[in-house]
């Protein structure tokens, strides 16, 4: 009995039950310092939700070898710019947000592509070189926005050049996913639609995993000897999965934006990579192994104790400035100790 | 006897529960140059690192016996100790650095230094290097090869048989040498040079050093050495005067070992005879370290040939550049019909399949479990193991988990499911996994390498039938590449022996022993007639 107990902790593995214990922690520390538990409950749902996706977007990088892909900016700027499209046409609600999906896509494809060639260049560095691509291309991006040809007055700046830093999404497309067949049960808003898209997601990743081109692709993560011995285009199949992780970095940021109500542009989509990172990493996946249920379960996880940790340190905390420091404290403490950790179990 | 400097005495090591030496004993005189023969893992390398105190061995239980020293018992334990003995070897790698020059090389981590200003105040790392004198010290060493490289050129660019000389110039540069080992100093030399290196050797053996000279091309140690020692399974099989023996005795002595026949002789079992289904034409592998250099060699249809060779010579190369997983160069025919090189899927379409020497690092995904590793190849291949689902092509999980399974029953594959993950497999495990994969293929030509490597005997016993069963009752051409004589001889219709990359020449199994050493140092005619 002793024993499969402890197989059963193991297999978990500690630095999952170490967080696990933290969040609950703090769970209950948010009920005895009175604060609205169910209301904690409900948005850890809600940024499950949004977050989903672009954990999601991690799953084919690791699998295929290229490790964990920090290089999403480049996604998450495609996704941005099929938004805009979808309000310079001026379309609302989920024909919005669908065109929205639809015009990232080609551009996902695009950068996906040139993105994998260069990863394809720089075999064993992929993550340090993705972070820098990352850093880069959103600065860049900085100059781009200020000279992007939208004429829509929602996306430009009421006087002078360029477009705005936050583009709200009251007036189109705003929280589509997170109203749709919304419930309330014992005081917790379940955001079904956003759940539902997210697991859907989850499913079509799946279904892929389970393809001959997804076979393949974990072949070639697991041994690239192996799979070229097995007559598998092994740059190809690195090429395929950083298309399809930069395609669900653009679909992830478009599920995020609808749900937060707004666009960031600029520097925003900088650390969008790290928070993605840290979740998959907490939810149990390592650089060179990825599951669905990872990500599941790591990105509630993360966003949960992201979430009850700034309110729970506010009432410890009271002065201001502290409860921020902590909050910044937490957030990029989790990360750190989810890459130190990647290992963890199996 | 005075003139013994070095002498073993019943010498054993263990690694584990495998004996690795037994009792090996012989002594070396001043000055001569002894040669050490053996085939690879005949327990040379062994013998060669317990001389030098290497920690491998002292990390692993340290050895038996003693080693005598100008008679007096010395206890070498580290590789510093049997440098202050004046023990020095010469690497098969050239460990050189290119951008030095000669001299900086030979002197290197020696370098002779003088002071200066700086190194007064902050200690000896910052004296300067006299190069002078450095110089100086090189070009005598360089002069007792009779080696005319100048001692200022820099390393990088100077041809590869100058290389040995300066890693042998580096070694008779420390004073106190006096025991000198080359460790298979000429494999990687063209005729000539090694040549040069013989007569360096006699050279240096005539100042008084004495030499053990580890090789493999007979017709070397009967031009240069004094005394053979000749090393099978770790035990000394003989210790002989050169000249009171010859190569073909020599030869003999390397390989003869009993063979098991697996397959008795069967009648009309007449494979030369029957088409030719591939053809190597100048056939050429860049495969470092295994470089075929151009093959010419017809395969049958229906034959098990076995490829032989001594490590490092090329005979893995050829499996592997049909595969495509190396560059190849050369005309390949497959029934007819050339066959596109480099690509390891124009290959496997064309239905050869590969069962890689490297088990772990080309034959199987570790990670991932056993039903998948066998069916993965044939779904990528011949789309076999997918069902449609909609628009998506799927894994057909059913269908791989059954195929595992009886794949599991045919091979005897212990695990714990179909589902356990290879990396937990035993080798000999891991390498039915490896089959299985390649016979879901259902291949015409079957290549597999190093089948048995470090697998039990009861493992290895199966691996062997299965190929003989697949041969003869599937007509499958097999061509299997072993370091393994014995088993080549046991279950091939022909053995092509390979030797620095060229075709030696294609042996019967029950060719002599004699001829099997002769070829696999690279001879095929037998001096031992004409004498």
């Amino acid at each position: 009995m002793k024993d499969k107990i402890m197989h059963g902790l193991k297999s978990i593995g500690i630095p999952r039950l170490t967080i696990i214990t933290l969040l609950i922690v703090i769970y209950i520390a948010a009920y005895v310092l009175k604060l609205d538990v169910a209301q904690l409950f409900s948005d850890n749902l809600v940024r499950m939700g949004m977050n989903g996706v672009l954990v999601l977007a991690m799953v084919p990088g690791i699998l295929a070898g290229t490790g964990l892909n920090f290089g999403l900016p480049l996604g998450v700027i495609c996704g941005i710019i099929g938004g805009l499209i979808s309000i310079e046409l001026n379309l609302t609600g989920l024909f919005g947000f669908v065109v929205a999906i639809v015009a990232s896509i080609p551009l996902s494809i695009l950068t996906g592509y040139y993105y994998g060639k260069l990863l394809n260049r720089v075999k064993g560095s992929e993550m340090m070189v993705g972070t820098y691509v990352g850093f880069s291309v959103v600065s860049l991006m900085c100059i781009a926005w200020l000279v992007m040809p939208f004429k829509s007055d929602a996306i430009r700046w009421p006087i002078g050049e360029g477009l705005r830093t936050t583009i709200a999404l009251t007036d189109y497309y705003d929280k589509v996913l997170n109203d749709f067949m919304k419930f309330r049960v014992a005081g917790i808003d379940v955001p079904t639609g956003l759940l539902l898209f997210f697991f859907f997601m989850c499913f079509i990743v799946f279904l892929f995993l389970k393809s001959k081109t997804g076979l393949a692709m974990i072949a070639t993560g697991s041994n690239n000897k192996f799979a070229k011995a097995s007559g598998i285009n092994v740059d190809k199949s690195r090429m395929i999965a950083t298309v399809v992780s930069t395609i669900l970095g653009a679909i992830g940021i478009l599920v995020y934006a609808q749900s937060y109500g707004f666009f960031q542009l600029y520097t925003a989509p900088l650390m969008m990579g790290f928070a993605a990172v840290a979740a998959i990493l907490l939810g149990g996946a390592s650089a060179h192994n990825a599951k669905i249920f990872h990500v599941i379960f790591g990105v509630f996880i993360f966003q949960g104790l992201l979430l009850a940790a700034l309110p729970v340190a506010n009432v410890i905390f009271p002065q201001g400035n502290l409860s921020e420091i902590m909050r910044v404290v937490v957030q990029y403490g989790i990360i750190l100790y989810a890459l130190t950790k990647a290992g963890g179990g199996q | 006897m005075n003139n013994i400097m070095l002498e073993l005495k019943e010498i054993s090591k263990l690694y584990g529960e495998n004996q690795v030496l037994n009792k090996v004993s012989f002594s070396v005189e001043k000055g001569e140059i002894l040669c050490l023969l053996g085939e690879n893992g005949a327990g040379k390398s062994t013998l060669m690192n317990i001389l030098f105190g290497m920690p491998v061995i002292h990390s692993t239980g340290g050895y038996a016996g003693e080693i005598l020293l100008d008679g007096q018992v010395v206890n070498i334990n580290t590789p510093e100790k049997a440098m202050e003995l004046g023990i020095g070897m010469v690497h098969q790698e050239f460990m050189l650095i290119p951008g030095f020059t000669v001299a900086e090389n030979i002197k290197l981590n020696r370098e002779v230094t003088k002071g200066n200003p700086i190194s007064q105040v902050f200690g000896k790392d910052y004296r300067t290097l006299d190069y002078k004198t450095m110089n100086r010290d090189a070009r005598e060493a360089l002069d007792k090869l009779e080696i005319g490289i100048d001692e200022y050129a820099k390393v990088e660019g100077l041809p590869v048989g100058y290389m040995q000389f300066i890693e042998i110039a580096r070694e008779i540069d420390k004073k106190n040498i006096r025991l000198l080992v080359f460790d298979e100093p000429t494999a990687v030399l063209t005729e000539s040079e090694a040549d040069n290196l013989i007569k360096a050797m006699k050279h240096l053996a005539a100042q008084g050093i004495a030499i053990i000279f580890i090789t493999h091309r007979l017709d070397e140690v009967t031009a240069c050495s004094q005394h053979v020692v000749i090393l099978r399974d770790g035990g000394l099989v003989a210790a002989k005067k050169t000249s009171d023996t010859n190569t073909v005795e020599l030869a003999e002595l390397m390989v003869g070992r009993k063979i098991e026949k697996l397959v008795q002789n069967e009648e009309n079992r007449n494979v030369e005879k029957s088409e030719t289904i591939i053809s190597m034409k100048n056939f050429k592998v860049g495969m470092p370290g295994e470089m075929v250099k151009g093959i010419d060699l017809d395969i049958k249809r229906g034959e098990i040939i076995g490829i032989g060779g001594l490590a490092g010579q090329g005979k893995i190369g050829v499996a592997n550049g049909l595969m495509g997983l190396f560059p190849a160069s050369g005309e390949v025919t497959l029934n007819g019909e050339p066959l596109v090189l480099n690509a390891p899927m124009a290959s496997l379409k064309k239905k050869l399949a590969f069962v890689s020497e490297d088990r772990k690092g080309v034959g199987l995904l570790l990670d991932e479990p056993i039903d998948l590793n066998i069916a993965i190849t044939a779904m990528q291949v011949k789309d076999d193991f997918l069902k449609k689902v909609v628009f998506f092509n799927q894994i057909d999980e059913a269908k791989v988990k059954r195929h595992a399974e009886e794949m599991v029953k045919l091979f005897d594959i212990r695990c714990t499911g179909t589902e356990q993950k290879t990396r937990r497999l035993s080798g000999g495990n891991q390498q039915k996994v490896c089959l299985a994969r390649a016979i879901t293929l259902e291949p015409e030509v079957l290549l597999v390498s190093e089948p048995t490597r470090g697998i039990d005997i009861g493992a290895k016993k199966l691996v062997l039938d299965t190929l003989i069963e697949l041969n003869r009752k599937k007509n499958m051409t097999i061509i299997m590449t072993s370091s393994e004589l014995a088993e080549l001889r046991s279950i091939c219709d022909r053995i092509a022996i390979v030797s620095e990359g060229k075709l030696v020449g294609v042996l019967k199994p029950d060719d002599s022993d004699a001829k099997y050493g002769l070829y696999m140092s690279g001879k095929t005619d037998m001096p031992g007639e004409v004498l």
